[in-house]
């Protein structure tokens, strides 16, 4: 990564404009930028690294330095009753209720945001403005406020205690976001290659299917993963709808196992660290895709 | 539904390009209805009795609900703390993400780690980052230790557990996971904006500053607004992270509406109560999106809300 000269055009080009970036870098604004950007990455960076060292150390050593990072001596016990030992089962069955939840969701939700996204963006009947107000609509209002009725009808639909009974509702609170994000983009793709495709004798769902989902390739990415973060992250309505450790997902069960070993306080880290590294793994992944898509939409919900 | 068979009706003619559509936008659309639409709507009928969740729905008394709301301290505490996170995060959270966002606008080596590293949070659950800064701020803890050890021993503070102070310890934590989602946004919305516009400036002879005060800002406008709309509704909802850090607690001193809505039904069995209460916060919910929508989205381009690229 070369340094460029385009913030100094003002002055000189070529030699004079890199030397003026060179002193600028060097200023003493310049260094105290780099001072904050320096202290905030530590900010960011001591609780994660607290807790993943924490994992490593005994209680005794948490309750005895509390102030010292590193382990005087290195215990691998927590991490591995997690992994394999003793709290494994729990764990994993946890991990993968975590995946089915979010596999459902993500699944159901790009499918149906994908249908209603390109009846949005590429044809014309009376309402439709409406309609797409009406999801629109889903973005502008806290989804908490939805839970106690939510608990009633899974409960009456008969899919309480059941991972069904998070994963239709995330999916339908992600629909709102994952349609507003796709429709400009069913948009962009030019009529002329609807049109070629309608005279080769294409259907509306052959084309939507065979041309237009493999061009937005790219945006369904960015939907998925988002949706992937969302449904993942999800604690209030797991909270409210699933029972006991089977069923928990884990944001919950990290919780519950917090709470229950609170005494424990470096298995608690331990357990705590293991659940978050999918979500780290998946970030150095599919940082573009998350940062394009927050930033196309705009959006949180 | 109807309002889709009733035009097929009348133009029975393309009737295909009706059951197009239909197959198209039904699932997306009963999906929404069942999940999203309808416990909103059931939320208000529930508001109006009084319920335990399980009996007959027979109860029926008005407005009452809400009067008790209104009434009580401890829901009155949960709304002025809700409004002290969107204060907060309107004073300190949304500039702070903002100069951020500028520094590291600037080109310079290891600019794309720091951006990595500071948007990281973003994709950690709020109760895993509740577990952990619980276990941070307990007494004796690491950040009590660590402040002793530079000499900052007087600082040391019940963090979580002194009434007076536990919504600014997760106002600080809140922001520990959130100013990153608004910097990238910011620093899209800086990206976006034409380099050769403040060239043009300092060439006029405009210091930085004037350039950022006059050119850059106000273009950044619908940006930081979509920011501070995101930031507003975020604070409104806030849940997750609290329940976690301290179940509303110490007596109370943290509760949201979201808290004290989840309390009372899922505690209380008042199902009509909490559903009033979860009103209440949808029409808070709707107050800013309309006011958004009156006063700010009007004035600016579609582009900033739902444009692809940028």
């Amino acid at each position: 990564m070369a340094t460029s000269a385009s913030r100094t055009t003002d002055t000189a080009v070529g030699a004079d404009a890199r030397r003026e970036v060179r002193s600028r870098r060097l200023s003493l604004p310049g260094l105290i930028a780099f001072g904050v950007l320096i202290l905030v990455a530590v900010a960011i960076l001591f609780p994660l690294v607290y807790a993943v060292l924490g994992g490593f150390k005994t209680n005794g050593q948490l309750a005895a330095n509390p102030g010292v990072l590193l382990p005087t001596e290195w215990v691998f016990s927590n991490y591995t009753d997690v992994l394999f030992g003793e709290y494994a089962p729990t764990f994993w069955r946890q991990a993968l209720n975590s995946v089915i939840v979010a596999g459902i969701a993500v699944a159901l939700t790009v499918a149906l945001a994908s249908g209603a996204a390109f009846v949005f963006a590429r044809m014309v009947f009376p309402g439709r403005e409406a309609f797409y107000l009406l999801f629109v609509f889903g973005l502008l209002f806290p989804s908490a406020v939805a839970i106690l009725p939510l608990y009633i009808l899974v409960r009456e639909l008969g899919l309480s205690a059941n991972l069904l009974g998070v994963a239709l509702p995330q999916a339908a609170f992600a629909l709102p976001l994952t349609i507003v994000i796709l429709r400009p983009f069913f948009r962009s793709i030019p009529v002329e290659l609807e049109d070629a495709a309608r005279i080769d004798g294409c259907s509306t769902f052959g084309f939507f299917w065979r041309i237009l989902l493999p061009l937005a390739r790219p945006a369904l990415a960015t939907v998925s993963v988002l949706a992937i973060v969302g449904t993942w992250n999800a604690f209030f309505l797991p909270l409210v709808i699933l029972n006991g450790a089977d069923q928990w997902t884990l944001p919950l069960g990290a919780m519950n196992f917090s709470t229950e070993y609170s005494s424990d306080r470096a298995r608690v880290l331990a357990y705590t660290v293991v659940s978050i590294i999918p979500a780290i793994v998946f970030y150095a992944f599919a940082e573009r895709q998350i940062v394009s898509g927050l930033t196309s939409g705009s959006v949180k919900g | 539904m109807t309002a889709i068979s009733r035009p097929a009706r009348r133009r029975s003619g393309p009737s295909t390009r009706w059951l197009t559509i239909g197959l198209f936008l039904l699932p997306a659309l009963i999906l929404y209805a069942v999940f999203v639409l309808l416990p909103v709507l059931q939320a208000m009928q529930y508001s109006l009795y009084k319920w335990n969740g399980l009996a007959p729905l027979t109860d029926f008394v008005g407005l009452q609900n809400y009067a008790t709301a209104l009434g009580s301290k401890t829901f009155m505490t949960s709304v002025g703390n809700n409004l002290l996170i969107v204060v907060l995060s309107l004073a300190i959270q949304i500039p702070f993400s903002l100069a951020l966002a500028v520094l590291l606008n600037r080109r310079f080596r290891g600019r794309a780690i720091f951006r990595l590293l500071f948007f990281l949070p973003y994709v950690l659950s709020e109760a895993v980052t509740g577990i952990v800064f619980s276990l941070m701020l307990q007494p004796h803890s690491v950040v009590d230790s660590s402040l002793s050890n530079v000499g900052l021993g007087a600082l040391v503070q019940d963090w979580l557990g002194d009434s007076t102070l536990v919504m600014v310890t997760l106002f600080v934590i809140i922001s520990w996971k959130y100013f990153g989602f608004h910097m990238i946004i910011m620093l899209a919305g800086l990206q976006g904006i034409p380099r050769e516009l403040e060239e043009a400036a300092y060439i006029d002879g405009a210091s930085r500053r004037t350039a950022f005060r006059y050119i850059t800002l106000p273009l950044l406008g619908p940006t930081i607004r979509v920011s501070i709309f995101l930031s507003i509704i975020g604070a409104l909802q806030l849940f997750d992270m609290v329940w976690v850090m301290t179940g509303g607690g110490p007596v109370n001193a943290s509760s949201t509406m979201a808290i004290a809505m989840f309390k009372a039904g899922f505690r209380s069995h008042q199902f009509g109560y909490g559903s009033a209460l979860a009103v209440i916060l949808f029409l808070c919910g709707l107050a800013v999106a309309l006011l958004y929508q009156r006063y700010v989205l009007r004035r600016d381009t579609e582009g900033a809300v739902t444009a692809y690229g940028g």
